[in-house]
């Protein structure tokens, strides 16, 4: 494995079958009532968000304190950030500090990558800008592969705002690389230009493509990060590309529906869906601080390079 | 634990220079047999008893000496594996290791004995690891250990409770223990170190 985490596109899959076996195990240590590690005992790991975010930070931070790390929060508000301070002088305070890795959040696409060639420590993607999340994409593949089995063949449907959406990109590649076939389903305007050269199948059509799919992924609706009209109103993308009851009826009766969170509920996904058994929203998140660790185990439990 | 990973390999034929068979298949199959009744012996029947294996050959060899026990005593013991990968005090030094399972019987093993099984006992850092890991996971009574092979040079106030053979070794030597469910024959090599 490289010893930094910044593209799903990095992993062979020999790396990432070694990182979802690794979280299986990691998913015992969560069920004991011992849910504490020593392996990563005198290792530091710093959460650097600059950009809002809940369930990433924490399950990062639940992650590196249930293998014992040390965890340094730092977020954008309230830090020498605000007063002007540039990422790399930030990056090098961190630096001097003795970070083992890097866990960083950030607006701009390829900060994460800017950030590797500063510091020492492994560098973890934790959401670039549209760019790419890639423990969120490692988790989406765990927690598919836990309820279906092998994800070889499967058809995962990724639905929504695929344009602002470093979650589908991740999940795309990923997905690929673990043999699953990933079909993207979005209106043409909140599809990326690049999305020919994806190694996916683009539909318009979300109906037609529901029965034949394993996995029903929903994406949120990122209006912070919309500044044009990419759709007529709110209603007519509910409409033609929500996951409501109807819609629900038509998929197979194994599939599962996944939303990597924050939901905009009645919006993309109606309330009922998300609710369902065969939702896995809320186990997403548990599995979220399990696959985390099993990432944060491979970069750093061995000999530092 | 230690120094029986690698698959067997023309150096590792029984016979072949620098290494020569110390148990073959019918040795070791006494060996656990013995163990098994001593087990049954030392804690009046085994009642209380959960094997737990580390993995790999660990686990294997305590699958076996709990289809020993059942022959005998005609009752299932609880058996289960136990991985001290992420308790090692060594993992600094070398690449990362892939995890092994552990899996313990459901009832657990507060208030139970438990026997550690492990193939190989050498330094006793396996077994320390193995301590700190059940510390983790419950509260047994009392636990023991057996070792298919003790080769000494002991480097932690360790002992084993069931011993399948003692085997005196030099430090620069290596010991590899092969079983059939995974490499495909039962034998205890012992391998002449590196002349170098």
């Amino acid at each position: 494995m490289k010893r930094h985490l910044i593209s799903a596109g990095d992993l062979a899959k020999d790396d990432a079958l070694l990182i979802l076996d690794t979280a299986e195990e990691m998913a015992r240590v969560s069920e004991r009532s011992i849910k504490k590690l020593p392996t990563l005992r005198g290792r530091t790991v710093v959460n650097l968000f600059f950009e809002d975010s809940t369930r990433t930070r924490i399950s990062f931070e639940a992650a590196a304190k249930r293998l014992s790390a040390d965890v340094i929060n730092f977020s954008a508000k309230g830090s020498s950030v605000s007063k002007g301070e540039s990422l790399k002088d930030t990056a090098l305070t961190l630096e001097a500090m003795g970070a083992d890795a890097v866990v960083i959040r950030h607006s701009a696409s390829g900060a994460p990558h800017r950030l590797a060639n500063w510091v020492r420590g492994s560098v973890l993607n934790a959401g670039d800008g549209t760019h790419e999340h890639p423990t969120q994409a490692l988790l989406d593949a765990f927690s598919m592969r836990r309820r279906l089995g092998n994800l070889d063949g499967r058809n995962v449907t990724i639905v929504g705002d695929v344009l602002h959406s470093r979650v589908a990109r991740s999940n795309v590649l990923l997905l690929h690389t673990l043999g699953a076939q990933v079909t993207l389903v979005a209106p043409p305007t909140l599809l990326p230009v690049s999305v020919g050269t994806w190694p996916c199948e683009v539909s318009y059509d979300l109906d037609a493509v529901l029965p034949k799919s394993d996995v029903v992924m929903m994406l949120r609706v990122q209006k912070e990060r919309m500044n044009a009209a990419y759709f007529p109103s709110e209603r007519e993308y509910s409409r033609r590309y929500g996951l409501d009851r109807d819609r629900f009826a038509k998929m197979p009766d194994d599939a599962i529906v996944m939303h990597p969170g924050p939901m905009n509920r009645g919006m993309e996904i109606a309330a009922e869906v998300a609710d369902s058994a065969r939702s896995t929203i809320v186990e997403q998140v548990a599995n979220g601080v399990t696959i985390r660790m099993a990432v944060l185990y491979l970069l750093l439990g061995g000999e530092t390079a | 634990m230690s120094d029986s990973s690698a698959p067997p390999s023309s150096a590792a034929k029984p016979g072949a220079s620098g290494s020569r068979a110390v148990l073959e298949a019918p040795d070791i199959h006494r060996a656990l047999t013995r163990i098994a009744h001593e087990i049954l012996e030392r804690t009046k029947g085994a009642d209380d008893v959960v094997l737990l294996g580390i993995p790999t050959r660990g686990a294997t060899l305590a699958r076996r000496l709990g289809d020993r026990i059942e022959q005998f005593e005609g009752r299932k013991v609880p058996i289960g594996s136990i991985d001290i990968t992420m308790y090692r005090d060594d993992l600094r030094r070398g690449p990362v290791r892939p995890l092994g399972p552990t899996e313990l019987p459901p009832d657990g093993i507060d208030g139970r004995v438990v026997v550690l099984v492990d193939d190989v006992l050498y330094s006793g850092r396996t077994v320390r690891a193995a301590l700190d890991a059940l510390n983790d996971l419950g509260r047994p009574t009392a636990v023991q250990l057996a070792t298919l092979v003790d080769r000494g040079h002991r480097e932690l106030p360790i002992r084993a409770d069931y011993v399948g053979k003692n085997l005196p070794t030099a430090k620069s030597e290596k010991v590899k223990v092969y079983l059939q469910e995974i490499d495909g024959r039962d034998a205890v090599l012992l391998m002449k170190g590196d002349a170098k």
